[in-house]
Order: C-alpha cells, then sequence, then structure tokens
C-alpha cells in the first residue's frame, strides 16, 4: 500500500520535472542503448559465423597446419602441409573425397576491368566437398589440375564485375598478368559479410602453387567423410598420418598440424565472437555508469529541495529506512525507465544498422532483460548515497528548512 | 498523566559557547487538557516542544509520555511514538502538495502499516467537516481549509495528544477562530491538546499556561478568569462537526474504523 502510494508519488514527482527528468534518464538511456546495439553486432556476427559453419556440413574435416588452439585462435600458423601429405591422406580410411587448397589475393583483368579478387587453388573435388555447385560450363578436371593448365572458374560477381551481361565463358581473363580461359561460373551462395564465396576465382593447385604465388605449402587440406563414417575415427586417422610424415614424436610429441570437424569450428567461433561481444558491451556499459552519476546528482538536488517535505514526513512517523526505501524506489524509476526508452532506443539502432553499415545484428530476448536489470541496479547503486542522505536528515532541521 | 517532564534539560553547541536551551524543566499534563506553552523568542519553547514531540532527545531529564518513558529510545522507536502518540500541527501547515488531502491525512497510517488507511482517513475528514474537499489538492484549498486537513492527518492515528505549533499563525482572525473552535471541540470531547504559542490571547483561550523564559518555566499557572482581558473563547462553532471519539487507549491500539458515517 504505502509501496504504491510511494511509486505514485515518485512518479508524479518525476512528471512534475519533466526536463530534469528527462535529463536525469539520458545517461542511461543512452548508455542502455549502446549495450543493447553492441551485443546485437556480437550476436549477429555469431550468427553469421555459425550460420557459415553449419553450412560446412557434418561430415567435413580440415587439416591445416599449425599449433593445436588452447583457448580460441591459433596465432600464427606454421608452413608444413605439402602435397605428399595430402596425397598420402588419400588413402585413409573413411575418406570419400579429398583437396588440397592454397589461396592467396590477385589482381583480374578483363579488357578494362581490373579488381583484386580472391583465388583459390585446389582440385575438381574442392566444388563438391564446399557445396559451390556450377550453373555455366564446367569445372576443370583432374588432368587439368595436376597439369598446371590455364583454366579458371569463377563466381557470380566477379562474372558479373569483369563481364557484365556478357557470357565469360571462353573469354580469356588475367590473373597476374597471366592468361586464363574461364571454363565456368559458381552458382550464387549468398554474400557472408566478411567473405564473399561468389566473389572468387578458383584454379588449378598446380597452377596457383608453382605459377602464380610461388607456394610449396598447402593452406590446408579439406577432407569429406564418407556419411556413415565414423567421424572421430578418421579424425584421429588422419591425424596419424600427418603425425608419422611429421615425425611429431621424434620432436617432442605435440603435433604440429590440427584435424578439425564442424564442432571444433563452431566452439572456436563461439569463443572468439563471444569475446568481440564482451568487449563491445564492456565499452558500452561505461556510458552507462556515467548515466548513473547522472541520476545520482540529479537525486542530490532532488533530496535537498524536498528537506521539508522529509521533515514532515518523519514527524508523522517515518522511519530512516522508510524515507531511504522511498528515494531509491525513486532513482530505480528513473534508471528503470530511462532502461525501457534506452532498450527501444537501442533495439531501433539494430535494425537500422544492417541497413547502413556492413555489420548484421540480431537482438536476443536474453541481452534484452540483463541490460534491463543493469540499468535497475544502476539506481540503486548511484541512488544510494543520496537516498541515506535523506534518510539521515535531522527532523528538526529539516521542518525549519526554508 | 499524558505527560511526565522530569528536569528535562537541552543544551546546543554554538561554536564554543553551550547554550542552554532548557535547564531543568518540569510540569505534568493530565488526559483531557488543553495547555498552552508561552514565551519569548529564545525562551525554549520550540526546543520543549521538539522534545514533547519525540523529534528531539533531551540529554538529561526523564519524559515520561502516556506511561512509557521516552527519553533514551532509538531514533526508529521514536518514530513510531511520533506516528502513534502524537498529532502534529504545524504554523505552515505542511501538507505534501502534490498528494490530495484525503492521501495527505492516510500518511500517517501508510507508514502504520495499516490497510483500512483510505476509509479512517475520510472519517478523520469528516470530522473536520472537509468530506466535500477529499480529492482536492493543496493548492486547490484555503489556509484554514489546509490547516483543517492538518488537524484531520493529527487526529488519524488516534494520539495520545495533539501538539500544535502556533497553529493561527498563518491564518486571518477569522479562519484562526475557526480553528480554534475546532480544537476546543476536540478538547471537549476528550483530546489532549497542548498549545505552543507567543499570541496572548491563543493561550488565554486554554485553561492552564505554563510560561517558559531563558529554558526555565517561570509560571505553571490555571488562566484566571479575572486576567485583564476577558477569556474569549470563540463562540461559533460554524462548519465544525463535533467529533465523537472513542477515549484514546494508552497503548496505542486503535479502535476499528466505523464504515458508515459518524
Amino acid at each position: 500500500m504505502l509501496f504504491w502510494t510511494t511509486v505514485k508519488i515518485g512518479l508524479q514527482s518525476l512528471w512534475a520535472n519533466k526536463t530534469r527528468s528527462f535529463l536525469a534518464m539520458l545517461g542511461v538511456i543512452i548508455g542502455v542503448a549502446a549495450v543493447i546495439a553492441m551485443l546485437a553486432i556480437g550476436t549477429g556476427a555469431k550468427r553469421q559465423v555459425l550460420t557459415r559453419i553449419a553450412a560446412m556440413g557434418t561430415n567435413l574435416l580440415i587439416v591445416t597446419p599449425g599449433q593445436s588452439g588452447s583457448h580460441g585462435v591459433t596465432s600464427g600458423t606454421q608452413q608444413n602441409l605439402v602435397l605428399a601429405d595430402a596425397l598420402a591422406l588419400l588413402e585413409t580410411e573413411g575418406v570419400h573425397r579429398l583437396a588440397p587448397v592454397v589461396q592467396g589475393r590477385a589482381q583480374v583483368k578483363y579488357a578494362n576491368k581490373n579488381q583484386p579478387t580472391q583465388v583459390t587453388g585446389t582440385t575438381p573435388s574442392y566444388f563438391f566437398i564446399r557445396d559451390y555447385t556450377i550453373a555455366q560450363g564446367r569445372r576443370f578436371s583432374d588432368t587439368e589440375a595436376d597439369s598446371m593448365s590455364h583454366v579458371a572458374v569463377i563466381g557470380p560477381v566477379t562474372a558479373e564485375n569483369l563481364f557484365g551481361r556478357n557470357d565469360p565463358l571462353g573469354q580469356a581473363i588475367k590473373v597476374k598478368g597471366i592468361s586464363f580461359t574461364v571454363v565456368g561460373v559458381t552458382a550464387a551462395k549468398g554474400d557472408q559479410g566478411f567473405f564473399n564465396p561468389d566473389d572468387q576465382v578458383f584454379v588449378p593447385y598446380s597452377t596457383a602453387m608453382k605459377q602464380l604465388f610461388g607456394l610449396t605449402y598447402l593452406r590446408e587440406v579439406d577432407v569429406q567423410a564418407v556419411p556413415e563414417a565414423n567421424l572421430t575415427k578418421v579424425q584421429e586417422a588422419l591425424a596419424a598420418v600427418i603425425r608419422k610424415r611429421h615425425r611429431c614424436e621424434l620432436r617432442g610429441g605435440d603435433d604440429d598440424f590440427n584435424v578439425r570437424n564442424q564442432a571444433d569450428f563452431v566452439q572456436m567461433a563461439t569463443q572468439v565472437t563471444e569475446t568481440f561481444t564482451f568487449l563491445l558491451a564492456s565499452t558500452a556499459s561505461i556510458s552507462l555508469l556515467v548515466g548513473g552519476i547522472g541520476i545520482m546528482n540529479i537525486m542530490l538536488v532532488t533530496v535537498t529541495e524536498r528537506t521539508r517535505e522529509i521533515g514532515v514526513r518523519k514527524a508523522i512517523g517515518a522511519t530512516e529506512s522508510s524515507i531511504l526505501r522511498q528515494f531509491l524506489l525513486e532513482s530505480v524509476i528513473i534508471s528503470g525507465f530511462g532502461g525501457l526508452l534506452g532498450v527501444v532506443l537501442g533495439t531501433g539502432t539494430a535494425l537500422l544498422l544492417p541497413k547502413l553499415t556492413p555489420f548484421t545484428t540480431a537482438v536476443e530476448l536474453p541481452a534484452v532483460i540483463v541490460a534491463l536489470l543493469f540499468s535497475a541496479a544502476v539506481g540503486v547503486f548511484f541512488g544510494w548515497y543520496p537516498a541515506r542522505r535523506a534518510a539521515q536528515l535531522d527532523p528538526v532541521e529539516a521542518l525549519r528548512y526554508e | 498523566m499524558i505527560i511526565d517532564a522530569q528536569a528535562i534539560v537541552k543544551h546546543y553547541r554554538l561554536g564554543d559557547t553551550i547554550v542552554r536551551a532548557l535547564d531543568g524543566v518540569t510540569f505534568q499534563v493530565a488526559e483531557g487538557e488543553m495547555i498552552a506553552i508561552t514565551g519569548p523568542s529564545g525562551s525554549g519553547k520550540s526546543t520543549l516542544m521538539h522534545i514533547l514531540g519525540c523529534l528531539d532527545r533531551p540529554d538529561t531529564g526523564r519524559y515520561v509520555l502516556a506511561g512509557e518513558d521516552v527519553s533514551t529510545l532509538s531514533r526508529d522507536r521514536l518514530a513510531q511514538i511520533r506516528n502513534r502518540r502524537i498529532g502534529f500541527v504545524f504554523q505552515t501547515f505542511n501538507l505534501l502538495p502534490r498528494l490530495n488531502a484525503l492521501e495527505n491525512v492516510e500518511l500517517p497510517l501508510l507508514y502504520a502499516g495499516l490497510h483500512d488507511a483510505k476509509d479512517r482517513a475520510a472519517e478523520a475528514l469528516v470530522k473536520v467537516s472537509l468530506q466535500d474537499r477529499m480529492y482536492h489538492h493543496p493548492n486547490q484549498l484555503s489556509g484554514g481549509q489546509r490547516q483543517r486537513v492538518a488537524v484531520a492527518r493529527a487526529l488519524v492515528t488516534d494520539p495520545a495528544m495533539i501538539l500544535a505549533d502556533e497553529p493561527t499563525g498563518n491564518l486571518d482572525t477569522r479562519t484562526g477562530d475557526e480553528i480554534m473552535a475546532l480544537l476546543h471541540a476536540l478538547n471537549a470531547a476528550g483530546r489532549t491538546l497542548v498549545l505552543v504559542t507567543h499570541e496572548a490571547d491563543i493561550a488565554r483561550q486554554c485553561r492552564r499556561q505554563i510560561r517558559l523564559r531563558n529554558g526555565q518555566v517561570t509560571a505553571d499557572e490555571p488562566v484566571s478568569a479575572t486576567d485583564g482581558d476577558e477569556r474569549r473563547i470563540p463562540d461559533f462553532a460554524v462548519g465544525v462537526a463535533v467529533p465523537c471519539c472513542p477515549s484514546p487507549s494508552r497503548t496505542g491500539v486503535l479502535p476499528p474504523a466505523a464504515k458508515s458515517g459518524i
């Protein structure tokens, strides 16, 4: 009963001083909006990455060089995967398809069009493993892959950028100055934000390694397991082959490579994006703290203004804790309401961002609830000192206050 | 006996000097009395009022209110006593501007944790003849009406005594008379009234006067009818209903609220 009267008095008090109340809330509104928007960016990034990983398929294994990741990203990749490793893996039980992969960026030219593009050197099996269908023309053949042919398959966005509406098949493009014949165009897969699979040039691995980029080592080996295979067993078998070939045990036991499946990538990606999200949200939270200081300021002024009223309340029987609770409640109302408005503003911003920036966003309910609770906590924390001041006022002096 | 003040001493530190605001004040007030505490400014009557009203504690001496020694109680306990045993009426009314009359009167009951606060508050407003103004805010009421709301608020917890500090100080003569008539009516029905005032004509309306000077009681005597001007009691009771109060109980337990009109 007293609670609802207190809430009502608090709301009346805020409404009577609209401008001041709004300015007090502003810090919290902006803080909460920033936190929600940052969390939305982080969640959007996470979802994007996870969708991409899911598209990998559950029976895809990727062999890469470098130290095993401990908590998150492996830093610095070694160079130790060679073609012979890839060939050796082909014999492993449970392997359905396999593709060695090298990658680099190069200037790709046609007529007067010129753009830096990602160039992937690999075998035809890559298109199956990574789920690229051919929309026009064909893949290059195994023979072409092995024999340094100058053939290329391009993505639909690259095709459009270089050829416009014209038919690319049979035309010659220059990759790093070397002429390639376009034999095929892949079907669109959709831009994934930080990586566009439709803006690529695929060439035979032998050509890429020897003539384009001068590489001896592979970036990775993609392996597709047989559908009914026990993935863990295949993973271990592949690892055993490489371990032996690289003589890991002789050199101290640690693997100098990784064999990862989809679940491993999910875990890595989740950790990275969650750290990223946490950093973003923490920075945004600083503005929320500043908002709390604003509330404390306003409440101190309010308490001073209502000194007489506090004296009267004490005279008619309010205890110190009653007064404390009353003013805490008023702070929480300010910060809570500011939090609500901040959620609205933040959600609106999160919906607007994908239209104006390359960021994708996703607003999740738990984030909203956490932000609201946090804003209420800010009200309690920063409202505490002014409320204590109010509660400890001497009734005799308070009644004398003009 | 409602008030038993025994050698109450209160001093304040003012820089290097110690000011003896109350220097051994002793008196008793019985139930149903209407007394005036008078004195010039600086006599200590405000300090005495604060102590009688449990807003402050004496430094030495004892103050027994309605049978309970309140001299050394904790602040929270004093708040409770103020809530249940004492009803304040101030010179400047001291109503909360953002609450209407009913909500102002109900406030002490809310602090007491009672659930039928609105009913009791409405009853109190009827007792002061303001049942038609229950939902008005103080800025919609005249001075006299505001003071009547304050009296209703003072009554609402059925206190042992009403403590009025210059209750007519901010009112014109006619309205002041109305309020005094109301207070007389309350006293006639059994309420103990303590008025703190510096106005002689108000003091003369009470049956007993305690004079203070320099923190000490210089006189404690019934107001005699042979004093200079006649003892003037306002003889009209227009618009003031005679309240029917059950005799205040000592333990502060409130009788159940009557639901229908008085």
